[in-house]
């Protein structure tokens, strides 16, 4: 997945909208190369159960590193469907694929109007530059 | 109106070289180049390099200077020999600390001897306003601030003193722990100390802020790998020392800070001496402990450390130790519970993650020459 694929968050997570064998439609959701390069030194993911509700701009789950700790908000609204567990493990290589193999949960949408909050790749890089000042 | 950082003579190398520049007690400081951890075990196994120039340096010189000093500082000075470095603490009239300072006892090269006080650069304003009026009061000392006309950078690791040796004209692995001397430094005048914040062997160089770039990337060449103040706090941090603003602060007293070796009472007149020897007979009192956790969530500054269902200390510092790659903390509790083993928990954002008091330091270094 290329980032100008995906939509962003303000809060820097990633969404990837597409639907499912049924028609449903699933958000994969990850955290921006840009977040993690800015966190560095991950030790640990909290993530969500499977079935849990999740509403837009709510937490999540969290990351920390060595120096912090960060909330992960869901950029839509639904219910989890999938949890990329394997990641707890993977810490240290996920800056290296932030958008494949980096992807944190699939949430089936209950609802689609959070999307129209989300950035497309132009605009969040530009949020991201001006944070850099 | 935004107020300009002090730099550092080290801060356009660093900004230069992928360092992540942040606001420090008002000076430009790298936290970090890369990675924190990758610093932190730099310095564990070979050689780490800081720059700690923001550290205030003040000179004291005159016959008057020992007595001066002696009645300024926790612990006894007076008869520091020239050579000596002794870690010490400031205390105001009701003994709280207001700042950590190392006290040098140098000799120039004409025999002269003087004395160094290098003190947190979070508190140096501080220190010289509570020293200024001290002086005005005082005979034959004079105190002159040089931090800004010299650098200082610390190389720590177990390849430190190697890498150092060559650039300077002293027998390093002669200088014994806690002393210094002056030396030529790639041919400039400046100061050695074996001195550290890290918990390894290493060296603190000061030296003049027009030659310290050249020695920096000397050390560079030589293979120190540069690190940040991210990598300088998980180091000190393991090393069980206290940083002034977290364990350290002006409500805390030295001993409650576990700091009993650095404070001389008897037959000494200091700020603060009678209510440090009056709460030194209180058996009551917090103390400083480490805490390490068994799960993966980091406690932070600020945490609440419980017992029996309720908070019976707070932490002051917290960080995932990459050496003992669990994560750690630092914290004040209530007497009670400061024994090593004691089984507490910490509040990490309303959850409760067991903790086990420890003893302080989380990690040592293997010194050579001795059986493991």
């Amino acid at each position: 997945m290329k980032p100008e694929q995906l939509l962003f968050a303000k809060t820097h997570e990633w969404v990837h909208v597409a639907p499912d064998a049924s028609g449903a439609k699933i958000a994969t959701v990850g955290i921006s190369a840009f977040a993690l390069e800015a966190l560095t030194d991950l030790v640990y993911i909290e993530l969500p159960k499977v079935g849990r509700e999740v509403k837009a701009g709510e937490p999540f789950g969290e990351i920390e590193s060595v120096k912090a700790v960060s909330d992960l908000y869901s950029p839509v609204d639904g219910a989890v469907v999938a949890v990329h567990d394997a990641l707890a493990n993977e810490l240290e290589s996920l800056a290296a694929d932030p958008y494949e193999n980096g992807w944190i949960v699939k949430i089936k949408l209950s609802d689609e109007t959070a999307l129209a909050d989300l950035l497309d790749y132009p605009a969040y890089q530009k949020q991201c530059a001006e944070e850099e000042h | 109106m935004a107020i300009a950082l002090r730099q550092t003579p080290l801060s356009d190398w660093h900004a230069s070289h992928g360092g992540r520049m942040v606001d420090f007690a008002g000076w430009s400081m790298p936290v970090q180049y890369r990675s924190i951890v990758v610093e932190h075990t730099a310095t564990r196994t070979s050689a780490g390099l800081f720059d700690i120039s923001h550290m205030g340096r003040l000179r004291f010189d005159g016959a008057g200077a020992p007595a001066f000093l002696d009645a300024l500082v926790t612990r006894r000075v007076a008869d520091q020999k020239i050579g000596a470095v002794r870690y010490a603490l400031v205390t105001n009239d009701q003994g709280g600390i207001l700042d950590d300072v190392l006290v040098y006892h140098l000799t120039d090269a004409g025999g002269g001897s003087y004395w160094l006080l290098v003190v947190n650069a979070s508190n140096r304003a501080k220190i010289v306003d509570w020293i200024e009026p001290r002086l005005a009061a005082a005979t034959d000392v004079a105190m002159l601030d040089v931090t800004v006309d010299w650098a200082m950078i610390a190389v720590q690791g177990p390849q430190a003193l190697a890498l150092v040796q060559p650039l300077v004209d002293v027998p390093i692995d002669r200088l014994k722990y806690y002393h210094a001397t002056e030396a030529r430094i790639a041919g400039h005048g400046g100061v050695v100390s074996r001195t550290g914040y890290t918990g390894e062997d290493g060296c603190e160089l000061i030296l003049g802020a027009r030659a310290v770039e050249e020695v920096w990337q000397s050390l560079v060449d030589a293979g120190a790998t540069p690190a940040g103040l991210g990598a300088r706090d998980t180091l000190r941090l393991e090393a069980g020392m206290p940083l002034y603003g977290h364990e350290l602060t002006e409500s805390i007293d030295p001993l409650a800070a576990g700091l009993d070796f650095a404070v001389d009472l008897e037959g000494r007149s200091f700020p603060g001496r009678d209510p440090i020897a009056a709460r030194a007979k209180d058996a009551a009192r917090p103390r400083r402990v480490g805490l390490r956790l068994a799960g993966k969530r980091v406690p932070r500054e600020g945490f609440a450390i419980v017992a029996d269902g309720r908070a019976i200390g707070e932490v002051t510092s917290g960080t995932f130790s990459p050496s003992l790659e669990a994560p750690i903390a630092m914290g004040y509790v209530e007497r009670a519970f400061a024994a090593p083993g004691t089984e507490l928990s910490i509040d990490i954002r309303g959850r409760a993650e067991p903790a086990q008091v420890v003893a302080l330091p989380f990690y040592r270094r293997q010194k050579k020459g001795l059986p493991a």
